[in-house]
């Protein structure tokens, strides 16, 4: 079995990003750059497949600019086999990110595909349920446990009412959810030899997929702001202020 | 030209936030078509048709629907796109596991869950954990659309009178098999709907003094949440969790004891009317954006609070 994860590099989850100064755009320049936190679950996943043997190999692929190159080799020193990185400095909308996955999936056959549910920046949560799509095959999203046999796999999903558990034939998706698992910490020996390890650079014209937008970001913006109340000393005084000045019970 | 809305439910009833799906589509056009795809659901078709602002009713009724499996309704809805300038349904597990997969089926962007309709291609959406709030154009002729159910006032349920048009089923595509559900029972109200929201976080410390919450939000006839820390140190399961990635919740009170305010908590929450937070530590974010803050040990201040709601109610 091939395994296919994607890893993303976006701002880091502890920087709080706000809008540029024409509001035209989120100011990232100088941003801690980070793999989306999503995305070390599903590595994690591929790697403790190939450690159980059921993977044949596990590949980590992300697309963008050069730098995010970074990403796959914190991939790779996680424990994937091998990197790719789909280059370009166009922004990518989750549909042409999907398209671009399916070009890389029919050239190398893949039968797992494990995504994150979603990416910290634009929090879409779509791609993978959009590859699936395009290659026509099952999905299971919001994975909180994923257990293949053979050619099945069999993905247990948060729902907005607990849980589901789904089955299905691979070649399929999965896109995980938090709980799938704990991502390992990178161990310094392990960064070192990440750095020997094979990354293919390839094109989106390589791959022969149109990247023009869809969508277009007109302005971005702060949300309006909730500004602190105050502090209350006990239990009554806030019984009090709720049933008298809130007016909420 | 009509909007269509995909609506969420259980095969028996119509879940609330596709009441808010349909509002937004009435923002966006007259005429607003609501497609049920289920098995054994015509009761979901019947309340649906009273639904003000619904033009006409699409049921399709059939056993590939049964558990939504967005390998069989997919197809259904892009065979249904036809006719229709937007395909709307609300953000919720469901709404984000089809939505996409119709997207891409149709070859066209999908703009995910909008907090504001500026105009018929405009849309407002959060990013960043709600940080940031995006304006974005769809240059697509037709758009995918989820909706955030708390940004928009529910559609009053009863007083339509729409058609119920049978739509042609297709097969089970063969390509997944459902195995089980497990639905989490409970007794109280639905943590999306409820008016009350008392949420518990990681300075609960343990699942039995969660249930020690519960207790105290019964009393306020409370939904109950949880942080996504309460719920990966096991006190609770997920389908409690506010935040970036579970629940969106809009309440008129909402209470957070041991909740620190971690960035990913307070999108979930933070469009709740009035905000009460609970915590030992008096720099915790929670406080920033609380009307009502206590400083303290939450093990005495909610037997405490416990007592005064007593006293109060009698």
């Amino acid at each position: 079995m091939k395994v296919l994860v994607t890893v993303k590099r976006v701002v880091d989850y502890n920087v709080k990003v706000r809008p540029n100064g024409d509001g035209s755009d989120v100011e990232i320049a100088n941003a801690k750059m980070s793999m989306n936190p999503f995305d070390e679950i599903p590595v994690e996943e591929a790697v403790r497949m190939k450690e159980a043997g059921m993977a044949t190999e596990a590949v980590a692929i992300s697309l963008g600019e050069a730098a995010c190159q970074d990403v796959v080799r914190t991939a790779l020193a996680m424990g994937m086999d091998r990197g790719v990185l789909v280059e370009t400095d166009a922004r990518l909308e989750p549909l042409t990110v999907a398209k671009l996955l399916a070009a890389i999936v029919k050239r190398e056959q893949f039968d797992l595909v494990i995504l994150g549910k979603q990416a910290i920046d634009d929090d879409s949560n779509q791609t993978g349920q959009m590859l699936a799509a395009l290659l026509g095959w099952p999905q299971g999203t919001f994975a909180s446990h994923v257990v293949v046999d053979d050619d099945r796999v069999q993905v247990t999903r948060e729902t907005d009412t607990g849980s589901q558990t789904l089955s299905f034939k691979l070649p399929g998706v999965v896109t995980s959810d938090l709980r799938l698992n704990e991502p390992r910490y990178v161990k310094l020996p392990n960064i070192m030899k990440a750095k020997k390890k094979p990354l293919e650079k390839i094109t989106p014209v390589e791959l022969d997929v149109d990247i023009s937008t869809h969508l277009e970001i007109i302005a971005v913006a702060e949300p309006t702001q909730r500004s602190g109340g105050i502090k209350v000393s006990d239990a009554k005084e806030l019984v009090e202020k709720l049933r008298n000045e809130a007016r909420v019970i | 030209m009509t909007v269509l809305v995909i609506a969420e439910h259980n095969n028996s009833e119509l879940n609330a936030a596709t009441l808010a799906a349909i509002t937004a589509a009435t923002q966006l056009n007259d005429a607003v078509n609501l497609l049920i795809a289920g098995s054994a659901c015509l009761s979901v078709a019947e309340a649906a048709a009273r639904v003000q602002g619904v033009s006409r009713v699409l049921l399709a009724d059939a056993p590939p629907y049964e558990h939504q499996l967005a390998e069989n309704v997919a197809p259904l809805v892009v065979r249904q796109a036809e006719g229709h300038t937007h395909l709307l349904m609300p953000a919720t597990t469901n709404g984000k596991n089809l939505m996409p997969r119709v997207a891409a089926l149709l070859g066209v962007a999908q703009i995910s869950d909008i907090i504001a309709i500026k105009s018929t291609d405009c849309f407002q959406r959060p990013i960043y954990a709600g940080n940031v709030i995006a304006t974005v154009q769809s240059k697509d002729s037709l758009k995918v659309v989820t909706v955030r159910a708390t940004a928009f006032e529910p559609a009053i349920a009863e007083g339509g009178n729409a058609m119920i048009d049978q739509v042609e089923a297709s097969g089970d595509l063969g390509l997944c098999r459902w195995e089980r559900d497990v639905v989490t029972e409970s007794t109280r109200p639905d943590l999306t709907q409820a008016e009350v929201v008392v949420s518990g976080g990681r300075g609960l410390g343990s699942a039995e003094n969660f249930q020690m919450l519960e207790e105290r939000a019964d009393k306020l006839g409370a939904a109950i949440g949880a942080s996504r820390a309460a719920v990966d140190e096991g006190f609770v399961s997920n389908d409690l969790q506010v935040g970036q990635t579970g629940k969106v919740v809009a309440p008129k009170l909402y209470i957070a004891v041991g909740i620190s305010g971690a960035i990913q908590h307070l999108p979930g929450m933070k469009e709740s009317k009035v905000i009460v937070a609970v915590n030992k530590d008096e720099d915790a974010p929670i406080f920033q954006i609380a009307d009502y803050g206590i400083v303290g040990d939450l093990f005495d201040i909610l037997p405490a609070l416990s007592a005064e709601l007593d006293r109060s109610v009698n």
